[in-house]
């Protein structure tokens, strides 16, 4: 017994030992030598593996962000926007290197095409794919521009960060959004841009992206930019563009003064965060403008939950 | 308001669903159940029934409770599976290990990897070889068959297969003449009819055949993989009886007895498990052939197909990425 | 009797319900305003030579194809342009469009619109080919490919046979039979021009056994014609696809992701022969087609030629009105038809037929989980693994969909026809053909 129990001692032990022997020399050979630092650097990155810097994966990104600190000093154009200025700031302590403050952005949808707004006229019958139907046909509400509301970019969040509303059929962004792009490149129509997140969260932007005349685009959707150019009068800081009939703030000149807003007809340009303004004495005869989607949709953020049965169940997977 | 649907095409279907095939397939049990139910007579009738009955249940049960999900056992799958899984039972065996193995068939085969359509093995397989190991003594003490209703009498008198005769024959270094005159051995006739012992649905070969062909016209089993199991079988089993007649069984004999057919037409057919191209439906039904027969000559067990369907089912997904069907337009590999 | 020839692998039978095959082809009315969308042929759209106030006639060039596959487009009435506006197509998008209000119906004089039948080809090889350029002819079996361009065969290959598509596959159509019954003579004149412009001998019109009345008509007709030859095929979806049809007639390959040229073989639809005929012999551009108006529940299933640009609506007036329980529009056939939002889009070249299914056949069937039964795999005319392909493009593994050859499937659906799950296999498989195709675009 005992001479079994050492014979099995002995045998293993030694073959632990040639084991180790081969291993240590084998990890020898093969020895990849590394910048210490593309490890402090992963470190303080996110580790979300979400691809918002333009890279594969956080080691990618850290990688290339060393990679180019030692050749050029500097990291410009890199940037990630999940962890923002402060993983950014770690990041440029740990090179050696100094960032700019970036300004966080937020996604924002540029559509308010909800089931009232534009009611539907078709009835659409298929996989809850954004991507199948934009091929397939303009829109139930008819809107060849507006959001399908089937929820590719809510499949594309790895945050959390973008629902449906079941009510309007649109999507709505919380504030777990980083801005790392990916509900941008899955909208197959376009809708959604990374704006500046604002302050005290404060944003005006245009919500709509139709590029029709003013009619047809009306026809379609009650709160449409028909191209009336009315706030691109009104901006005092040049911050509205006009192209193809269709308005466009751009968020770095914009002020956020509300002009705009007051004069849009169809309240297509959308203002979120505000204090509610006091009741102008001057309109009160006139019947009191609804704008119910507009303060609203951002606080009804709905439940995760609540959104699995309004898509159609498929079962491909 | 009429309201037009939008949806890609095509825009018309044809007539079939899971259901229609579900229910061809318990159609085609029909002539098995039958003959089960004339040789055992109730009993059989009690299996097939708390069998049916309890897949059913535990479908239920566990969709509506633990999935929470849509409850779909009227899809007539939990009615397949309950049916074939009495057919690989003994009329004998007590109903509470039926409910056992009508739990693992359902809740572990079928349930577990998330239901119909994604189980990697035939559940009713999985039950029975789970019932096989767990209960050796129940699940190969088999009834002799008798008169239909005449087993009501209690204790029917038991025996042993065709297939255990030969295998304990064979193992005693008996040879074949010696052993086809042992009392129990079934005659030629009664192996094609089905009057032996055996589990329910292995009994008759020609109503398994009849119930096979119903659902070759149907479209509900391609021909290539029984065809291919039955001929591997019966080549094999040939090639050593010719070599030494004294030791090997005609190969016919392989045929009619066990589970050969019910395995070959209704198990290894199954949709789920069995590979999607022809060519790789052909190599699935070769590789169940040889594994059984390989079992059935030198292995521990007298019977070998549900081990070889399992065991090839564990390939099916390996066959389906080797075996493509050939594209049109592209010279045949 | 000897068995019927067909393709050998895959295909599927729906119910034929071709309820309009004995309604004779009748001639719709000119409506008050035509629409006529300047994108209506395959490749790139022709550009405008009208504008708003032009006093137009018929017949007479109202856009001109610039690009190498592009066809030309003529005024379908005379009239004034009312104007040059984005107006809806079959999907509900926008496209530009041209507008004429109709006054009258006064033809350029050079068109020949006596019934004669012109047996005689007087004109060249080259002056069919640009003949029909300039008629803007395009191939009227539904992918609306410019037959010009078809006409001239790339260097170094020589087409042997002329492969003619009577098949008319989908159900419910009955265009392409109606116009072998009453304008057979002018369709072989059609494939004798072809033949003549192709420089091929021999010429093969497959028609399925459906429509055996046809088949007996043309056989007859073609005695007189050497070289064309009546074939009666077996009933199966989808014979009309061209590399299913040369399979079926001629027992070639085309191989994969090649034209049929590739095995000496040009094919054109019956449809098209008449085009050609009418361009060739009488000078007449494509400016009317055979369309089927029909469904279960229309009151007068019809085959109606219509100018194109006429709006769907006034087919549905003719044929007896929208039925009330309609659910779903169908431009084209039930196999591989568009689903239209609305009745007011216009009839362009490319349309074959109006189909209206009742609301219980317009919703598909709940879908369920997948049961690898293998008979989307069995069906499939292209030897594609349809339940793999379109799990692999719902997962975006597009790299893995192109190695399993996804850009040969021809979307003929028999796949999701025939799948007993009713799962969107289809959708899924032109969602993935689309993503594959972009990722081979930019690989380049």
């Amino acid at each position: 017994m005992n001479d079994i129990l050492l014979f099995t001692l002995l045998t293993l032990g030694l073959l632990g030992t040639v084991m180790a022997v081969i291993l240590y020399f084998v990890a020898q050979k093969f020895k990849v030598i590394e910048d210490p630092k593309i490890d402090l650097v992963e470190d303080v990155l996110p580790k979300a593996n979400c691809g918002g810097c333009g890279f594969p994966g956080c080691r990618n990104f850290a990688e290339v962000s060393v990679k180019a600190a030692n050749e050029t000093q500097s990291l410009e154009g890199l940037n990630c926007p999940v962890g923002g200025n402060a993983v950014m700031k770690a990041m440029a302590a740990i090179l050696g290197l100094e960032v700019e403050e970036k300004e966080p952005m937020i996604a924002v949808i540029r559509c308010n095409g909800s089931k009232a707004n534009s009611p539907a006229k078709v009835q659409y019958d298929g996989p809850a794919s954004c991507a199948f139907a934009h091929n397939l046909f303009s829109g139930e509400g008819g809107c060849q521009f507006g959001c399908l509301g089937l929820g590719d970019c809510v499949a594309s969040c790895d945050f959390d960060a973008i629902h449906m509303n079941p009510e309007t059929g649109l999507p709505v962004v919380n504030d777990k959004c980083v801005a790392c792009g990916a509900c941008v490149k899955a909208c197959p129509r376009g809708i959604i841009e990374l704006r500046n997140k604002g302050k005290k969260d404060r944003r005006i932007f245009v919500s709509c992206i139709n590029k029709e005349k003013g009619g047809p685009a009306k026809k379609n959707c009650s709160v449409a930019c028909i191209g009336c150019s009315k706030c691109f009068q009104v901006c005092p800081y040049e911050a509205i563009t006009m192209e193809n009939n269709l308005a466009y703030i751009d968020f770095e000149k914009c002020k956020l003064c509300r002009k705009c807003v007051e004069v849009c007809p169809t309240d297509a340009i959308h203002e979120l965060n505000f204090p509610l303004r006091k009741p102008k004495p001057e309109v009160a005869d006139a019947p009191p403008k609804e704008r119910p989607a507009k303060v609203v949709a951002e606080a009804a953020a709905p439940k995760a939950d609540e959104t699995s049965n309004e898509t159609k169940p498929d079962n491909i997977a | 308001m009429n309201m037009f649907t939008i949806s890609g095409s095509p825009h018309v279907h044809g007539d079939e669903s899971v259901k229609k095939i579900m229910y061809t397939v318990v159609y085609a049990m029909v002539p098995a159940i039958l003959v089960s139910i004339y040789f055992f007579g109730l009993d059989a009738a009690r299996v097939l029934l708390i069998s049916v009955m309890a897949c059913l249940f535990f479908e239920w049960a566990i969709q509506k409770y633990l999935i929470k999900g849509p409850v779909t056992i009227n899809d007539g799958s939990a009615i397949v599976a309950g049916i074939l899984l009495a057919f690989n039972i003994p009329a004998n065996i007590p109903s509470w290990i039926i409910i056992i193995g009508a739990l693992v068939t359902i809740g572990v085969a079928k349930m577990s990897f998330g239901g119909l359509g994604k189980n990697p093995f035939n559940p009713a397989l999985v039950g029975r070889v789970f019932m096989l190991i767990s209960f050796p003594v129940q699940m190969t003490s088999w009834p002799v068959p008798k008169a239909l209703f005449s087993s009501q009498v209690t204790d029917a008198i038991t025996g042993p297969t065709a297939l255990g005769i030969l295998k304990e024959g064979v193992g005693a270094g008996k040879t074949i003449e010696q052993i086809m005159t042992d009392p129990n051995m079934p005659a030629y006739i009664d192996r094609l009819t089905g009057n032996m012992t055996g589990s329910l649905g292995e009994m008759s070969a020609l109503a398994l055949i009849l119930g096979g062909i119903f659902m070759v016209i149907r479209k509900v089993i391609d021909w290539q993989v029984p065809v291919s199991i039955i001929a591997t079988v019966f080549a094999i089993a040939g090639i050593f009886h010719l070599i030494d007649p004294t030791h090997y069984i005609d190969p016919t004999f392989h045929l009619f007895t066990g589970g050969l057919m019910l395995g070959a037409i209704y198990m290894a057919t199954d949709m789920v498990s069995s590979p999607m191209n022809m060519s790789g439906k052909v190599f699935y039904g070769v590789g169940i052939g040889l594994i059984t027969i390989i079992i059935r000559l030198w292995g521990a067990y007298p019977e070998g197909i549900s081990f070889a369907i399992l065991i090839m089912n564990a390939f099916t997904p390996l066959i389906n990425s080797a075996f493509k069907p050939k594209r049109f337009g592209t010279v045949a590999k | 009797m000897k068995s019927l020839k067909t393709f050998a692998r895959g295909g599927v039978h729906p119910d034929e319900n071709k309820f309009s095959a004995n309604a004779a082809i009748e001639a719709l009315p000119l409506p008050k305003q035509l629409v006529i969308p300047l994108g209506q042929n395959l490749g790139a759209p022709p550009k405008a030579l009208v504008k708003k106030g032009d006093i137009v006639k018929v017949g007479q060039l109202i856009a001109k194809g610039e690009a190498f596959i592009s066809a030309n487009l003529h005024s379908p009435a005379s009239g004034k342009i009312a104007k040059i506006d984005d107006a809806l197509d079959a999907s509900g998008y926008r496209r530009q469009a041209i507008f004429i209000d109709v006054d009258d119906d006064i033809w350029e004089e050079h068109i020949d619109r006596s019934e004669d039948i012109n047996r005689t080809i007087s004109l060249s090889k080259e002056e069919i080919v640009a003949r029909v350029k300039e008629c803007g002819v395009v191939g009227l079996g539904g992918a609306t490919f410019p037959t010009h361009v078809k006409l001239m065969i790339p260097g170094g290959k020589t087409a042997e046979y002329l492969v003619v598509n009577g098949v008319e596959c989908e159900p419910y159509l009955t265009s392409d039979h109606r116009l072998m019954l009453e304008k057979g003579e002018e369709v072989l004149i059609g494939i004798k021009i072809l033949m003549k412009a192709l420089g091929v001998e021999k010429a093969i019109v497959g028609i399925e056994n459906n429509k055996t009345d046809a088949i007996q008509h043309l056989k007859k007709l073609a005695e007189n014609y050497n070289g064309i030859e009546i074939q009666a095929l077996y009933v199966k979806y989808p014979q009309g696809g061209e590399k299913q049809l040369i399979k079926a007639v001629l027992n070639r390959e085309v191989p994969s992701g090649k034209l049929p040229i590739e095995v000496g073989c040009v094919v054109s639809n019956v449809g098209t022969a008449f085009a050609v005929y009418e361009a060739v012999q009488k000078n007449k551009p494509l400016i009317d087609r055979v369309v089927t108006v029909t469904g279960k529940a229309v009151k007068k299933p019809s085959n109606f030629l219509v100018r194109i640009g006429t709006p769907v609506s006034d087919l549905l007036k003719a044929a007896e009105g929208l039925p009330e329980n309609t659910g779903k529009i169908i431009n084209g056939g039930p196999m591989m038809g568009k689903s239209v939002s609305s009745p007011d889009i216009p009839v362009v070249k490319g349309s074959s037929g109006i189909l209206l299914l009742p609301r219980e056949e317009s919703k598909r069937p709940q879908p369920k989980p997948c049961i690898r039964c293998s008979k989307c795999t069995v069906v499939c005319p292209m030897g594609l693994e349809p339940y793999l392909l379109a799990k692999m493009s719902k997962l975006e593994l597009y790299e893995k969909a192109e190695k399993d050859s996804i850009m040969d499937c021809m979307e003929c659906g028999s796949c999701q026809f025939t799948c007993p799950s009713n799962l969107p296999l289809l959708d899924y498989l032109r969602l993935g053909k689309q993503r594959v195709g972009h990722l081979i675009r930019t690989r380049k």
